[in-house]
Parts: structure tokens; sequence; C-alpha cells
């Protein structure tokens, strides 16, 4: 594990609807059982589905921090959606920063609307590129398909997180955490999350 | 984890959970709530647990109800907590206002949501103004933990003072979570539940001096309280005083600015009455003050006010009257946040602003535009969508240019993209039938535009009676249209009269919506809104009418029927024709629905991630293209 850093700013972003909260709930359980203070602010606002939602979550040792990340200042981006990495990047990224990514496109209704045109997803790689320090892509939502539901795509970039260069937390806290949280879960829900968790994604 | 009964287990809740566990803590008998983004969970959670805590729980119709009842609880000396958003607390104003005077006997505490920055409401609003109004105590938390521990010691206040207590959380406590170290629960006594012989409620204006002495009480309890905190050198020139999420980003700001060992942090929780002894003490070195606070500049006026009647000098202040302090678009408007105050700060103190956004300006070169929005939409298969489509659809063939005036609910979208811009007035909840019965009026001043109000299933009971009754007494020229989606969606489904089950899960005989308008002796028709061609003509037909009429648009949230079976179109591609049909994309591009985007050839493609099964678009669609796809077969 790195050094730590006081204190250490995830985000996690995406569109309303695609797990956001479960998955900052993760993390704030593993990082608490890691022994972090753990704060978490969510942005969901009014739209269960459909508007950017965002979780940032602040570790530290020593204190409760405010719910929200100070630009410029995230250690990890994780997002669900290529755009909103790109959106959350121009504000909080640093030269430091790692940003993984779903490269999977969920459309705003300005584009499905033909009033606006969605960015080439390579665009928005490069762009991210261009305000972080490592850049991370995978297709969250294929792997999860395969796993067997394509909406565990959340579990899949936690899985990737766990892998994350620097993070001051391992494996076996994620795994605890998601056992905690699948405890009410279906067999077949909690199969999927399951697998989604454990399939090899590689960093790099 | 919210309700677990092991004292010293260190846990994380989000603040609505904590704050439900607070009141669990204190031994709560009696919740009452209108549900309200951001706090809604806070009843949520109490009630889930209503039996094994023996606790009476309520969804009331609107939220001086809740008021009325949770006051009538604590008058026979039960604890009561009322929990409310910030617009709820404006509806209970005129009981507020008087519940004052008779004081109360078991511990009654308000937990009000304001939402800086309107997360999940249509206006900013700054509650603590009420507490002043109504000469009644406030507590601030700042984080998760501190939200539990006033919720519970709130109840206590209320018994020692004999008044209600409000909380004042804001979303960024509502929706954050934290740590805390779970308590213990208390055992409930046998209590004396009773109205003696001599019990008055009573709202008698020689009782103003006993709000006065209750208020008087409170400010001494505050004096003492561990709530208010100082941190900093003790003879710190220049000191922050902030309060709720604000303390925290001022403290924050201090150590990225590098001034936390010349500036005092004065951390305030209690904020009326402010404890004026302890104020005075902790700012006696001080000379420069600086306010952190969300929404309005309470603190600012209240704590500036009182330095000029008790202070023994003159201090120079900086806040949101200065200007140094400031949202994103000005003093005042919007969440505060680090950087923001640390931007003030090195405003005040000449510094560079330490925090750095980072340099976008290279980024639509590479993208070759701009990051497109992302607005907010109704959900996919969302019934508004359609009740929204088949109102526009009757307007323009009608031709009278009729317009639709709107209410709170997720149907408020309809004022934007998702619901074709439809609705023209935004504003309390049961505003839009009320502003129906004066426009309703016009057509002898010579207008002769139609005159619709929507209103969703919930506001319906909570706001929309009295207005109706009003339409019907004053044969007011309007048709009432109710988005019945069977529940109430936009704070995560809670039930309500019209549904056939309480807030505890007990069933009760549902009050239909058409019942209670036939009972008012309004026409009523009622349609099913995902069958557009039915319900325009059923539009159509009211609009030949005359008076005040009802059209039921009903149809289950789509996001609770999904919840319950998965339903998923797709379009066969072979029949839909792309850029060759003629229909312009009409499924996606006209009808808006999210979980319908293009292909490279311009032919329609469903997700079947997003996809609730509602249909219309199958129905839309001129070449019959989309259908529904067989989810057995696929899973095969």
């Amino acid at each position: 594990m790195a050094q730590f850093r006081e204190p250490y700013n995830l985000i996690i972003t995406g569109v309303g609807g695609q797990g956001n909260i479960m998955a900052s709930g993760l993390v704030a359980l593993a990082a608490s059982a890691a022994g972090f203070k753990v704060v978490v602010g969510e942005t969901y606002g009014a739209s269960q589905r459909g508007g950017s939602v965002a979780s940032h979550i602040r570790l530290s040792l020593r204190q409760s921090y405010g719910p929200l990340v100070p630009y410029g200042q995230a250690d990890v981006i994780i997002s669900f959606e290529p755009l909103e990495a790109l959106r959350t990047a121009a504000k909080y990224a640093n030269l430091e920063t790692v940003v993984i990514v779903n490269t999977a496109p969920v459309y705003p209704v300005s584009v499905i609307l033909k009033e606006a045109d969605y960015p080439q997803t390579e665009d928005i790689i490069e762009g991210l590129k261009s305000l972080a320090g490592r850049v991370f892509s995978l297709d969250a939502t294929g792997l999860a398909r395969e796993a067997g539901d394509p909406k565990a795509q959340n579990i899949v970039m936690i899985n990737a997180l766990s892998n994350c260069p620097g993070l001051p937390l391992r494996r076996c806290h994620f795994e605890e955490a998601l056992d905690e949280f699948l405890a009410g879960a279906s067999s077949e829900q909690f199969a999927i999350n399951r697998q989604a968790f454990a399939l090899a994604v590689n960093l790099g | 984890m919210f309700n677990v009964n092991q004292p010293g287990k260190r846990v994380i809740l989000t603040g609505n959970e904590a704050m439900a566990r607070g009141a669990l803590e204190a031994g709560v008998d009696f919740c009452t709530s209108y549900p309200g983004s951001p706090c809604v969970e806070v009843a949520d959670c109490l009630f889930k647990v209503s039996d094994s805590h023996n606790i009476y729980g309520e969804w009331s119709t609107n939220e001086i109800v809740a008021l009325e009842a949770a006051a009538a609880a604590s008058f026979a000396g039960l604890r009561a907590l009322c929990v409310m958003k910030q617009n709820g607390l404006a509806v209970t104003a005129d009981f507020l206002l008087t519940l004052n005077h008779p004081g109360i006997r078991g511990g009654l505490v308000i937990v009000v949501g304001d939402d800086p920055g309107a997360h999940s409401s249509i206006n900013e609003m700054d509650s603590r103004h009420f507490a002043r109004m109504a000469e009644i105590p406030l507590l601030e938390p700042a984080t998760v933990e501190e939200a539990r521990d006033m919720t519970r010691w709130a109840f206590e206040l209320s018994e020692q003072i004999k008044a209600y207590v409000i909380v004042r959380v804001t979303t960024r406590i509502s929706h954050a979570r934290g740590n805390l170290v779970l308590e213990k629960f208390p055992a409930k006594a046998e209590r004396k539940v009773k109205v003696e012989p001599w019990d008055r409620f009573l709202c008698v204006a020689p009782m103003h001096g006993m709000v006065h002495s209750r208020l008087e009480q409170a400010r001494l309890i505050f004096e003492k309280s561990p709530f208010n905190v100082y941190t900093g050198p003790e003879d710190a020139k220049t000191v922050v005083a902030a309060s709720g999420p604000a303390a925290l980003y001022a403290r924050e700001a201090l150590e990225l600015t590098g001034l936390e060992k010349k500036v005092g942090l004065l951390k305030l929780a209690a904020t009326w009455p402010l404890p004026r002894e302890t104020i005075l003490e902790k700012l006696k070195n001080a000379e420069q003050i600086i306010f952190a606070e969300e929404t309005d500049p309470f603190l600012e006026q209240n704590l500036t006010s009182l330095l000029a009647l008790y202070g023994r000098k003159v201090y120079r202040y900086f806040g949101q009257f200065s200007g140094h302090i400031s949202g994103q678009a000005g003093p005042g408007l919007g969440e505060l946040n680090t950087d923001l105050l640390a931007s003030g700060l090195s405003k005040v103190f000449g510094l560079d602003n330490p925090v750095k956004v980072p340099a976008t300006g290279h980024l639509r070169s590479i993208l070759k535009m701009s990051i497109p929005e992302r607005e907010m939409t109704l959900c996919s298969g969302c019934p508004h969508r359609a009740s929204f489509w088949a109102l526009k659809i009757a307007l323009e063939m009608d031709g009278r240019q009729g317009f639709v005036l709107g209410d709170i609910g997720c149907y408020t979208l309809g004022a934007a993209k998702s619901g074709f811009w439809l609705l023209r007035s935004i504003m309390c909840m049961g505003s839009g039938i009320g502003l129906a019965n004066g426009f309703g009026q016009l057509h002898r001043f010579g207008m002769n535009q139609p005159v619709f109000a929507v209103m969703g299933d919930s506001t319906f009971f909570h706001a929309c009676l009295p207005a109706l009754v009003n339409g019907y007494y004053n044969s007011a020229d309007f048709i009432a249209v109710v988005l019945d989606n069977s529940l109430t969606a936009m704070t995560g489904g809670q039930p309500h009269p019209g549904v056939g089950l309480t807030a505890t899960g007990s069933s009760v005989k549902p009050l239909h919506i058409e019942d209670v308008t036939a009972g008012l002796g309004l026409r009523t028709v009622i349609a099913d809104p995902h069958r557009i061609d039915d319900t325009v003509e059923s539009i159509l037909e009211l609009l030949q009418e005359k008076g005040p009429r009802v059209v039921v648009l009903r149809k289950e949230c789509a996001l609770a029927a999904a919840k319950r079976e998965r339903k998923v179109y797709q379009v066969k591609a072979l029949q839909c024709a792309g850029s060759e049909c003629g229909c312009n994309n009409f499924c996606g591009r006209v009808f808006g629905c999210p979980a319908i985007s293009m292909t490279a050839e311009s032919k329609a493609l469903i997700s079947d991630i997003l996809c609730t099964g509602c249909g219309v678009c199958a129905a839309l669609c001129p070449r019959r293209a989309i259908v529904e796809a067989d989810l057995t077969e696929a899973k095969n």
C-alpha cells in the first residue's frame, strides 16, 4: 500500500440509475472496515434517472471532512459513463489523478433529441488524459453483461477500483463490504454481483 | 444498520438514518411526515421499525396535518417527531406560529431539510427564519454524527423548556454518510398517556410572555451547550463564525490557505436563540468576523445585531453583505463548498487562492464541441411523458392556445424538455389548480383559452382539495388533470390515501381520486396515458364542455412497475427504415424517451438496460417496427 496522504479523495460519478449510491456505499464500508474515518457526499438531486450523479468519498485518519472534494483534489475518479468522467475531471482532476472509466455511453436527452452531439469516445479519453495522471478505460457494461446483468457494471467498476494503484484499501475490505451489502439479496443477484466482482479486470 | 441494538458498534449511516437513530435513542413514540427530499428517509427508516420500537408512524396528507397530529401526541405526554422538507415547514406556518403559545408536554421535534442549491427542490429556502419568527430553539448539525446527537438531545431540550424544537439539516447532511458509534435504546418507561381534565392547549395573546421566557431558558441552556465549539488560537484577531456543513468547509479552507494558526473557528450549532454570553466571550479578542453559512445570512444578521447591542467594540464583518463569502452565482445563491470559502478567505487576507480549478480551455478542440449538458429527464417508460404528449396533441388539435399549469412532483419536469415545455407555472404544492381557479374566471374578460392544471396523485390529497371545492362552488372553467402514478414517486414511492397502504404497511380501503372528485360534484373521466389515442380523445371531449372538469390519467410509475415485472421492447432492424422512413426518428427524437438512441444508419435502437417496457414507442412507430422482446428467449 502506498503511503497515505490525508485526506484521500475519491469521486464516483455516472448517470442517475447506474447504481452510484450502492457503489459509494461499498467503498465507504470497505474504508470504514480498513479503519478510516469516512465521509461521503451524494449529489443525486431530483433525478432517479437521467441526470448526472456524483458521490464524493473522503478518507481520513484524523477527522471528518466536509462532504465535498475541493476542485482539483480528487485522487481517484471512477466514472460509470465517459462524458461524466470528463465533466468531473474538468473540475476535480489534477495531473496525478487516476481515472477509471466505463466506456459505455449513456446519451443525454439533448443527444437523443438530436439537439447536441455526443463526442467520440476516443476524444473523451484523450481529454481525460490531458487532465489526469493515468486513465484506465474498460467496457464495464459489456463485462457485466457477461457476468449475467449489464446493470452490475457498478460492481465491475468497483472491482477495477480495488486494483487501483495508490488506493489505501485492500480487496478483502471490498469483499467483506460486498457480502454485507448482499446479505438480503436474492441468490441470483448475489451470484451476479459476486461474479462481477470476481472478473479479472486488468488495469493496464 | 441504523436500527441494530448494539451499543458501542461503529457504523456508517446516512445523515437521514442518523437522525432516525437519534430519535430511536431518544425513545420516540410517534412520527408523522409528508414525504419531501432531502430528509424523507428519516421517516422512511422509522416507519420500517415501527413495530419493533412501538412507534406510531404515518404519512400524513400534508405537513400541517402532520405537525398537528404530532403535537397532539406531545400534548398527551408522548415523544413525537415530525419530518418535512423546507417547503413543508412553510405549509405548517399557521400552526407553527401558534403552537409556540400553549407549549408542549412530551418532547416534540421538527426535523426540517433545507436544500441549498435546490438539488431536489424548486427553490432555495432558509427554514431558520421560522425558528426566529416562532421564537423557538434551533439546532443546526454539521455532520452525520451531530445529526444523530442533536436529534436525540432535541427531545430532552424540548421537554426541559416545554417548547417544540427545530433541527435544521441541509441536503449535504441528509445525503451524506459518515461514521458514528451507536448508543443504547432507552427502556421505554410506562407513561401515563392522557389528557387531564385541566389540560388546555390554547393560543391566546396573553401567553406571548411565556413564549419569550421559554426562549430565554433555551438561551441559558445553549450557553453551556457542547455543540457550540471554538477552535484555533485563543487570541485570534479574525474568527470565522459558521454553522452546518459550511463549518467543515471553513475548517478545510483555513487549512488549505494556511490560516488555521491565525484565524479561529467558532462553529455554532445551537443558533437560535444565540448564546449571547458564550459568543461575547469567544469573540472578546477578535476584531474581524467572517461568516460561513447556507442559505441566507441568518447567523450574519443575528450575530451582527447581537454584537451591536452587547459588544464592547466595533468589529469588521465579512460575509454575504460584504460579498466576500459567496455562492457560485453570488452571495446567498447556491451551496458553499471548501473552494468558495478558500476563495473568500483569500480575498479577506489578500492571498492567492490555493484551490485551483483545472485548466480546461483545450478540451473544446479535443472534443470538437463543448461537453453536452445532461439535463434531468423523466424516466424511460414514465407515464407522465405520455400524458404530456397526449395533452400537447390535444391542445394543438383544439387550437385555442389552451395552456397547462404545473405543480410539484416528478411531473414538474413537464416545464422542461422531457415534458415538451408544456407547464407554464411552477410554484408551491397545489398552486396549479389554485391558479386555474383564477384563470378559469377570465372568460368574462374575453379570455377564451382553455385552462389545464396538472397535479400528482399525492399532491391531489396534499393541497388540491380546497381549490377543487372552490372550482365547484364558483363554477371555474378548468380541466384538472390528475397524473395518477399510484404512489409518491418523486421521494421514492411512498403510499398515500389513494394507494390502500399506510406508512407502516397496513391495508386500508383506498380513497379513489375519481370518487373524491365525483363527490365534490365535478365531472370526472379516467384514461390510461399509455393508450395515447384514447387519452387524446378523452381530453378533446372534455374540451367541448364548460365548468370544472377532471381527468384522471392513471398508470403506475414505471420504476415501480419495472420492479415487479421486467418487460423490454426492441426494434426490428429490418422493419425500421431509419432516415428513409420520413418519421424523422419520431420515437427517440420527438418523443424523447431516454431508452432510445440511433444507430449509425439512423435506425432506432432501444437500450435493454433503460427500457421499462411501456410500449408507447411501439404505438407511435408508423411502421410498427417496435415489438416486445421475448426475454425468456434472450436468456437461453
